[in-house]
Protein backbone atom coordinates (compact mmCIF):
# COMPACT_ATOMS: atom_id res chain seq x y z
CA UNK A 1 0.00 0.00 0.00
CA UNK A 2 2.68 2.48 1.01
CA UNK A 3 4.68 1.87 -2.15
CA UNK A 4 1.55 2.79 -4.15
CA UNK A 5 1.17 5.99 -2.13
CA UNK A 6 4.80 6.82 -2.85
CA UNK A 7 3.83 7.14 -6.52
CA UNK A 8 1.67 10.16 -5.74
CA UNK A 9 3.33 13.54 -6.07
CA UNK A 10 2.12 16.47 -3.94
CA UNK A 11 0.07 17.96 -6.79
CA UNK A 12 -1.59 14.62 -7.38
CA UNK A 13 -3.20 14.89 -3.96
CA UNK A 14 -4.45 18.32 -4.98
CA UNK A 15 -5.85 16.97 -8.26
CA UNK A 16 -7.55 14.11 -6.42
CA UNK A 17 -8.98 16.49 -3.82
CA UNK A 18 -10.37 18.75 -6.54
CA UNK A 19 -11.87 15.65 -8.17
CA UNK A 20 -13.55 14.62 -4.94
CA UNK A 21 -14.87 18.16 -4.53
CA UNK A 22 -16.22 18.21 -8.10
CA UNK A 23 -17.96 14.87 -7.64
CA UNK A 24 -19.46 15.80 -4.28
CA UNK A 25 -20.74 19.09 -5.70
CA UNK A 26 -22.13 17.37 -8.79
CA UNK A 27 -24.51 15.17 -6.82
CA UNK A 28 -26.51 17.89 -5.01
CA UNK A 29 -26.30 20.25 -7.99
CA UNK A 30 -27.53 17.86 -10.64
CA UNK A 31 -29.69 15.52 -8.62
CA UNK A 32 -32.08 17.97 -7.07
CA UNK A 33 -35.03 18.01 -9.53
CA UNK A 34 -36.99 19.55 -6.65
CA UNK A 35 -38.37 17.74 -3.65
CA UNK A 36 -41.76 16.21 -4.20
CA UNK A 37 -44.48 17.96 -2.25
CA UNK A 38 -47.87 16.72 -3.46
CA UNK A 39 -49.33 13.57 -4.87
CA UNK A 40 -51.78 14.17 -7.71
CA UNK A 41 -54.16 11.38 -8.63
CA UNK A 42 -55.94 11.50 -11.95
CA UNK A 43 -58.73 9.44 -13.48
CA UNK A 44 -59.25 9.86 -17.24
CA UNK A 45 -56.92 12.84 -17.07
CA UNK A 46 -59.03 14.72 -14.53
CA UNK A 47 -57.56 15.37 -11.11
CA UNK A 48 -59.62 13.41 -8.60
CA UNK A 49 -57.45 13.95 -5.54
CA UNK A 50 -54.42 15.91 -4.47
CA UNK A 51 -52.66 15.32 -1.15
CA UNK A 52 -49.52 16.77 0.41
CA UNK A 53 -46.82 14.18 1.09
CA UNK A 54 -46.74 14.89 4.80
CA UNK A 55 -48.66 12.07 6.41
CA UNK A 56 -49.44 8.43 5.69
CA UNK A 57 -52.78 7.81 4.06
CA UNK A 58 -54.44 5.56 1.52
CA UNK A 59 -56.75 6.61 -1.26
CA UNK A 60 -58.87 4.50 -3.59
CA UNK A 61 -59.97 5.43 -7.09
CA UNK A 62 -62.69 3.53 -8.91
CA UNK A 63 -61.72 3.10 -12.56
CA UNK A 64 -63.40 1.08 -15.33
CA UNK A 65 -61.65 -2.15 -14.21
CA UNK A 66 -61.94 -1.75 -10.46
CA UNK A 67 -60.27 -0.01 -7.59
CA UNK A 68 -56.73 1.38 -7.75
CA UNK A 69 -55.20 1.89 -4.32
CA UNK A 70 -52.76 4.77 -3.84
CA UNK A 71 -50.59 4.75 -0.75
CA UNK A 72 -49.02 7.94 0.49
CA UNK A 73 -46.27 8.26 3.10
CA UNK A 74 -44.21 11.25 4.14
CA UNK A 75 -42.09 12.16 1.11
CA UNK A 76 -43.27 9.37 -1.16
CA UNK A 77 -46.25 7.72 -2.80
CA UNK A 78 -46.99 4.56 -4.76
CA UNK A 79 -49.72 2.55 -6.39
CA UNK A 80 -50.29 -0.17 -3.79
CA UNK A 81 -52.78 -2.18 -5.83
CA UNK A 82 -54.34 -2.03 -9.27
CA UNK A 83 -56.63 -4.34 -11.23
CA UNK A 84 -54.60 -3.92 -14.44
CA UNK A 85 -53.30 -7.12 -16.06
CA UNK A 86 -49.59 -6.24 -16.19
CA UNK A 87 -49.16 -4.30 -12.97
CA UNK A 88 -46.57 -1.92 -14.38
CA UNK A 89 -47.62 0.97 -12.16
CA UNK A 90 -47.53 -1.25 -9.06
CA UNK A 91 -44.10 -2.65 -9.91
CA UNK A 92 -42.76 0.87 -10.31
CA UNK A 93 -42.74 1.07 -6.52
CA UNK A 94 -42.34 4.23 -4.51
CA UNK A 95 -42.17 7.54 -6.32
CA UNK A 96 -40.00 10.03 -4.49
CA UNK A 97 -39.02 12.75 -6.93
CA UNK A 98 -41.00 15.67 -8.29
CA UNK A 99 -42.59 14.98 -11.70
CA UNK A 100 -42.24 11.23 -11.36
CA UNK A 101 -45.35 9.46 -12.55
CA UNK A 102 -46.90 6.00 -12.36
CA UNK A 103 -49.58 5.31 -14.94
CA UNK A 104 -52.12 2.50 -14.63
CA UNK A 105 -53.33 2.79 -18.20
CA UNK A 106 -55.87 -0.09 -18.20
CA UNK A 107 -57.70 1.46 -15.29
CA UNK A 108 -57.25 5.06 -16.56
CA UNK A 109 -55.54 6.12 -13.32
CA UNK A 110 -52.29 8.00 -12.89
CA UNK A 111 -50.33 9.04 -9.83
CA UNK A 112 -47.83 11.86 -10.21
CA UNK A 113 -45.75 13.82 -7.77
CA UNK A 114 -45.61 17.58 -8.01
CA UNK A 115 -42.82 19.78 -6.75
CA UNK A 116 -42.56 23.51 -6.50
CA UNK A 117 -41.78 24.05 -10.16
CA UNK A 118 -42.82 21.75 -12.98
CA UNK A 119 -39.61 21.61 -14.96
CA UNK A 120 -40.39 18.39 -16.77
CA UNK A 121 -43.47 16.64 -18.06
CA UNK A 122 -42.35 13.37 -16.50
CA UNK A 123 -39.25 11.81 -15.05
CA UNK A 124 -38.63 8.13 -15.54
CA UNK A 125 -35.62 6.10 -14.46
CA UNK B 1 7.25 2.12 -68.10
CA UNK B 2 9.62 2.12 -65.24
CA UNK B 3 8.69 0.71 -61.93
CA UNK B 4 8.32 3.13 -59.12
CA UNK B 5 9.00 2.08 -55.63
CA UNK B 6 7.42 4.10 -52.95
CA UNK B 7 9.45 3.86 -49.86
CA UNK B 8 7.97 5.03 -46.60
CA UNK B 9 10.57 6.22 -44.19
CA UNK B 10 9.85 4.70 -40.82
CA UNK B 11 11.37 6.56 -37.93
CA UNK B 12 12.04 5.04 -34.52
CA UNK B 13 9.21 7.23 -33.24
CA UNK B 14 6.82 5.59 -35.73
CA UNK B 15 7.78 2.14 -34.51
CA UNK B 16 7.35 3.27 -30.94
CA UNK B 17 3.91 4.71 -31.64
CA UNK B 18 2.87 1.53 -33.41
CA UNK B 19 4.05 -0.64 -30.54
CA UNK B 20 2.32 1.44 -27.88
CA UNK B 21 -0.83 1.71 -29.98
CA UNK B 22 -0.90 -2.07 -30.34
CA UNK B 23 -0.74 -2.43 -26.56
CA UNK B 24 -3.54 0.12 -26.15
CA UNK B 25 -5.70 -1.66 -28.74
CA UNK B 26 -5.26 -4.98 -26.94
CA UNK B 27 -6.44 -3.34 -23.72
CA UNK B 28 -9.44 -1.80 -25.53
CA UNK B 29 -10.52 -5.17 -26.91
CA UNK B 30 -9.97 -6.90 -23.57
CA UNK B 31 -11.98 -4.22 -21.84
CA UNK B 32 -14.88 -4.61 -24.27
CA UNK B 33 -15.36 -8.08 -22.78
CA UNK B 34 -15.81 -6.74 -19.26
CA UNK B 35 -19.48 -6.27 -18.39
CA UNK B 36 -20.28 -2.81 -17.05
CA UNK B 37 -23.00 -1.83 -14.60
CA UNK B 38 -23.96 1.24 -16.60
CA UNK B 39 -23.48 1.83 -20.33
CA UNK B 40 -20.59 4.23 -20.78
CA UNK B 41 -18.82 3.36 -17.57
CA UNK B 42 -15.51 1.73 -18.47
CA UNK B 43 -12.17 1.66 -16.69
CA UNK B 44 -10.38 2.96 -19.80
CA UNK B 45 -7.34 0.74 -19.37
CA UNK B 46 -5.91 1.81 -22.72
CA UNK B 47 -5.36 5.24 -21.23
CA UNK B 48 -2.65 3.78 -19.03
CA UNK B 49 -0.62 3.34 -22.21
CA UNK B 50 -1.41 6.91 -23.30
CA UNK B 51 -0.24 8.23 -19.93
CA UNK B 52 3.02 6.34 -20.19
CA UNK B 53 3.66 7.62 -23.71
CA UNK B 54 2.86 11.15 -22.57
CA UNK B 55 5.37 10.94 -19.75
CA UNK B 56 8.10 9.28 -21.77
CA UNK B 57 7.75 10.70 -25.27
CA UNK B 58 5.56 13.77 -25.06
CA UNK B 59 2.09 14.84 -26.07
CA UNK B 60 2.45 14.40 -29.84
CA UNK B 61 3.13 10.69 -29.63
CA UNK B 62 0.51 10.26 -26.91
CA UNK B 63 -2.06 11.84 -29.26
CA UNK B 64 -1.06 9.45 -32.04
CA UNK B 65 -1.37 6.43 -29.78
CA UNK B 66 -4.70 7.60 -28.39
CA UNK B 67 -6.30 8.31 -31.77
CA UNK B 68 -4.93 5.16 -33.41
CA UNK B 69 -6.33 3.25 -30.46
CA UNK B 70 -9.80 4.77 -30.97
CA UNK B 71 -9.76 4.03 -34.69
CA UNK B 72 -8.39 0.49 -34.65
CA UNK B 73 -10.16 -0.41 -31.42
CA UNK B 74 -13.53 0.56 -32.87
CA UNK B 75 -12.84 -1.47 -36.02
CA UNK B 76 -12.00 -4.55 -33.96
CA UNK B 77 -14.98 -4.19 -31.64
CA UNK B 78 -17.29 -3.48 -34.59
CA UNK B 79 -18.20 0.02 -33.48
CA UNK B 80 -16.56 2.00 -36.27
CA UNK B 81 -18.76 5.02 -37.17
CA UNK B 82 -21.41 3.85 -34.68
CA UNK B 83 -22.41 6.29 -31.91
CA UNK B 84 -19.97 4.57 -29.57
CA UNK B 85 -17.12 5.43 -31.92
CA UNK B 86 -17.96 9.13 -31.93
CA UNK B 87 -18.35 9.17 -28.17
CA UNK B 88 -15.00 7.51 -27.81
CA UNK B 89 -13.38 9.86 -30.34
CA UNK B 90 -14.81 12.93 -28.62
CA UNK B 91 -13.63 11.63 -25.26
CA UNK B 92 -10.15 11.04 -26.67
CA UNK B 93 -10.00 14.52 -28.25
CA UNK B 94 -11.18 16.38 -25.16
CA UNK B 95 -8.87 14.46 -22.88
CA UNK B 96 -5.94 15.04 -25.23
CA UNK B 97 -6.75 18.75 -25.19
CA UNK B 98 -6.80 18.68 -21.40
CA UNK B 99 -3.57 16.68 -21.32
CA UNK B 100 -1.88 19.26 -23.54
CA UNK B 101 -2.46 21.74 -20.73
CA UNK B 102 -1.88 19.34 -17.84
CA UNK B 103 1.44 18.19 -19.29
CA UNK B 104 2.73 21.75 -18.83
CA UNK B 105 2.27 21.56 -15.07
CA UNK B 106 5.59 21.25 -13.22
CA UNK B 107 6.54 17.55 -13.25
CA UNK B 108 8.00 17.84 -9.77
CA UNK B 109 4.53 18.35 -8.36
CA UNK B 110 2.16 16.74 -10.82
CA UNK B 111 2.63 13.19 -12.07
CA UNK B 112 0.69 10.61 -14.08
CA UNK B 113 -2.06 10.50 -11.46
CA UNK B 114 -2.87 14.19 -11.98
CA UNK B 115 -2.76 13.72 -15.74
CA UNK B 116 -5.04 10.74 -15.47
CA UNK B 117 -7.62 12.52 -13.31
CA UNK B 118 -7.67 15.57 -15.57
CA UNK B 119 -7.97 13.40 -18.68
CA UNK B 120 -10.74 11.26 -17.16
CA UNK B 121 -12.86 14.28 -16.29
CA UNK B 122 -12.26 15.85 -19.70
CA UNK B 123 -13.21 12.54 -21.30
CA UNK B 124 -16.53 12.37 -19.48
CA UNK B 125 -17.17 16.08 -20.08
CA UNK B 126 -16.66 15.78 -23.82
CA UNK B 127 -18.80 12.69 -24.07
CA UNK B 128 -21.67 14.13 -22.07
CA UNK B 129 -21.67 17.30 -24.19
CA UNK B 130 -21.69 15.25 -27.40
CA UNK B 131 -24.45 13.05 -26.06
CA UNK B 132 -26.48 16.13 -25.08
CA UNK B 133 -25.94 17.78 -28.46
CA UNK B 134 -26.50 14.76 -30.63
CA UNK B 135 -27.71 11.49 -29.11
CA UNK B 136 -30.06 12.56 -26.31
CA UNK B 137 -31.06 16.16 -26.96
CA UNK B 138 -32.52 16.60 -23.51
CA UNK B 139 -31.12 17.95 -20.26
CA UNK B 140 -31.91 14.61 -18.64
CA UNK B 141 -28.43 13.50 -19.76
CA UNK B 142 -26.90 15.71 -17.11
CA UNK B 143 -28.68 13.62 -14.53
CA UNK B 144 -26.04 10.94 -15.12
CA UNK B 145 -23.10 13.32 -14.78
CA UNK B 146 -22.48 12.77 -11.04
CA UNK B 147 -22.27 9.01 -11.58
CA UNK B 148 -19.92 9.38 -14.55
CA UNK B 149 -17.83 11.91 -12.63
CA UNK B 150 -17.51 9.53 -9.69
CA UNK B 151 -16.32 6.71 -11.94
CA UNK B 152 -13.99 9.11 -13.76
CA UNK B 153 -12.38 10.00 -10.46
CA UNK B 154 -12.00 6.40 -9.32
CA UNK B 155 -10.69 5.03 -12.62
CA UNK B 156 -8.61 8.16 -13.17
CA UNK B 157 -6.75 7.64 -9.90
CA UNK B 158 -6.37 3.89 -10.45
CA UNK B 159 -5.13 4.20 -14.05
CA UNK B 160 -2.74 6.97 -13.05
CA UNK B 161 -1.33 4.86 -10.25
CA UNK B 162 -0.89 1.87 -12.55
CA UNK B 163 0.89 4.05 -15.12
CA UNK B 164 3.16 5.53 -12.44
CA UNK B 165 3.85 2.06 -11.11
CA UNK B 166 4.74 0.67 -14.52
CA UNK B 167 7.10 3.57 -15.15
CA UNK B 168 8.78 3.24 -11.77
CA UNK B 169 9.57 -0.41 -12.43
CA UNK B 170 12.92 -1.02 -14.13
CA UNK B 171 12.38 -1.48 -17.88
CA UNK B 172 12.69 -5.09 -19.07
CA UNK B 173 15.97 -5.84 -20.85
CA UNK B 174 14.45 -6.57 -24.28
CA UNK B 175 12.53 -3.29 -24.46
CA UNK B 176 14.91 -1.51 -26.81
CA UNK B 177 15.82 -4.61 -28.74
CA UNK B 178 13.24 -4.14 -31.53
Amino acid sequence: MSDWLALLRPGDWLAAALGVLAVSLAFPLLWRGGPAERAVIRLDGRVVAEYPLDAARRFEVAGPLGRTVVEIQPGRARIAADPGPRQYCVKQGWLTRANAIAICAPNHVSLSLAGRQAGYDTLNY
Amino acid sequence: MGETTIELRVTPADRRVARYAAAAIVLTVAEAAIPTPLPGVKPGLANIVVLIVLARHGWREAAWVSLLRVLAGSLLVGQFLAPGFFLSLTGALTSLAALALAARLPARWFGPVSHSIVAAFAHVGGQVLLARAWLVPHDGVFYLVPVFALFALVFGVVNGLVAARLMSAPPPAHRDGN
